[in-house]
């Protein structure tokens, strides 16, 4: 069995093809509906401005193919705008619609200087999985829009002026705000918790 | 929850070997980037710059090869810099690995370059190199070229503030009075363009004592990135760290998993 990390056109995936193979997968970078939506786990990464990166998902029905893993009950992990895109709304350069999987809008956070750049711990809820062996460690952050309401998941809050979700698990459906395939061992460390639930 | 402050090494790169001396005595291959960078991660380092002063296509070629191998083997951000002059060239390091470069030269000779590279990758992929030194200009601060031999023409606080606008995601403020001397930050430079700044100031040049690191950061840096000092064992990562965390200063201890 395999994992595949969704290739839709987002930056840097070379890192986190090498972090995830690090757990002993096989790992695909994939296009493509069928592979992706057969993958034991699936990765969706994001880089660059939710609007931008929602319409490079939908031009691979990435948008369907989350909404269709999840209702199969199949593995998914959002990382970075990976994650926004899940949310119901997005307010990166314009409103954009998300995947819809949770209500909340994504909005730019308070702060007095962003992006939110750097290494910053989290506090995690106590039945989490990802976060198992973790719980005080520092992860790597680059983003300048966030969630600050609950979506009454099992949730990790971090705070950079504003308190916000840095993860989401919920059931087949995970989600970091963070980078965990830039995160040092930590980073790897998280990941293999994740393909361990598989 | 506090954001760490960051402690960056800087490799400089020519042909795919590190150039400056590096004192390291537990290194197979002193000259390998990709091995001091797997080093610098083990002794805690937040992220990694490689400069690559290469002259040659081939020479940078070859870096796109260092940095396609070391994503491959360091998980902590990579920055690359040094001779990037498009959208097309950002892309080339970014798909090797890259998570951010550095843009200097290029965007002092046409500004809107800034732009371009922000509206494509987002501006967190986009650092702004500023070599700046004191002068007699608006604020005190000018942009200088040529590894601060000649005058850029502009004041350093007034390009800042349009590199901002046009989209760059941080700052790397090097300066051309303090470089090489080992007397510590230009503390004033600092604080001026942190006033001005509302993206993340990463500090550069002047390093010389533990106290030096602690300073640039109550100016207000947000990360500190140094070379020589690294390089020549005469301070370890995790030493600085330590005495910032003593400090009081937020830092990322790293611990075996």
């Amino acid at each position: 069995m395999t994992l595949a990390i969704l290739d839709y056109g987002s930056g840097n995936l070379r890192s986190a093809l090498r972090a995830f193979e690090r757990t002993g997968k096989e790992v695909l970078l994939t296009s493509d509906y069928e592979v992706a939506l057969e993958a034991e786990g699936l990765v969706v990464p994001g880089v660059g401005a939710f609007a931008a990166c929602m319409a490079g998902l939908k031009a691979v029905r990435g948008d369907q193919l989350v909404r269709e893993r999840l209702a199969l009950g199949r593995p998914t992990l959002g990382i970075c705008v990976g994650m926004q895109i899940f949310f119901a709304h997005g307010l990166e350069h314009g409103s954009s619609e998300g995947v819809g999987i949770w209500p909340s809008t994504v909005e730019k956070l308070e702060a007095k200087v962003l992006p939110h750049m750097g290494w910053n711990t989290v506090e995690s809820a106590a039945e989490s999985s990802l976060f198992k062996g973790v719980e005080g460690e520092s992860f790597y952050f680059v983003h300048s829009y966030g969630v600050t309401e609950s979506c009454g998941a099992t949730e990790a809050w971090t705070s950079f002026d504003t308190r916000f979700i840095a993860a989401i698990e919920d059931g087949a459906i995970a989600a970091t705000q963070f980078h965990p395939e830039k995160s040092g061992d930590a980073g790897l460390h998280l990941i293999k918790n994740w393909v361990s639930t598989l | 929850m506090t954001l760490s402050v960051r402690i960056i090494p800087c490799l400089d790169v020519t042909d795919g070997r590190v150039v400056k001396g590096v004192n390291f005595t537990n290194l197979i291959d002193a000259g390998d980037p990709v091995e001091m960078a797997s080093l610098y991660n083990s002794e805690g380092a937040d992220e990694l710059t490689f400069l690559d002063i290469s002259a040659s296509v081939a020479g940078r070629e070859t870096t796109l090869d260092v940095v396609r191998r070391t994503a491959e083997q360091v998980f902590i951000p990579l920055t690359v810099g040094g001779g990037i002059r498009s959208v097309e060239d950002v892309n080339r390091l970014l798909r090797a690995g890259a998570d951010k470069v550095s843009i200097n030269t290029a965007a002092l000779a046409r500004p809107e370059l800034i732009a371009e590279i922000a509206d494509r990758f987002g501006s967190q992929v986009l650092v702004l190199s500023v070599d700046a030194r004191r002068a007699n200009t608006e604020s005190g601060f000018e942009v200088t070229t040529h590894g601060g031999r000649q005058s850029a023409g502009i004041d350093a606080l007034a390009w800042v503030e349009k590199a901002i606008q046009l989209g760059v995601g941080e700052i790397l403020l090097n300066s051309m009075d303090a470089d090489g001397t080992r007397a510590g930050y230009d503390i004033g430079m600092i604080k001026a363009v942190r006033a001005i700044s509302s993206v993340p100031l990463i500090a550069s040049g002047g390093a010389g004592t533990q106290s030096d690191f602690a300073a640039a950061l109550d100016a207000g840096a947000d990360a500190l990135l140094a070379a020589s000092v690294f390089h020549f064992g005469t301070h370890r990562i995790g030493d600085i760290k330590g005495y910032l965390d003593h400090h009081g200063y937020p830092v990322r201890m790293t611990k075996a998993l």
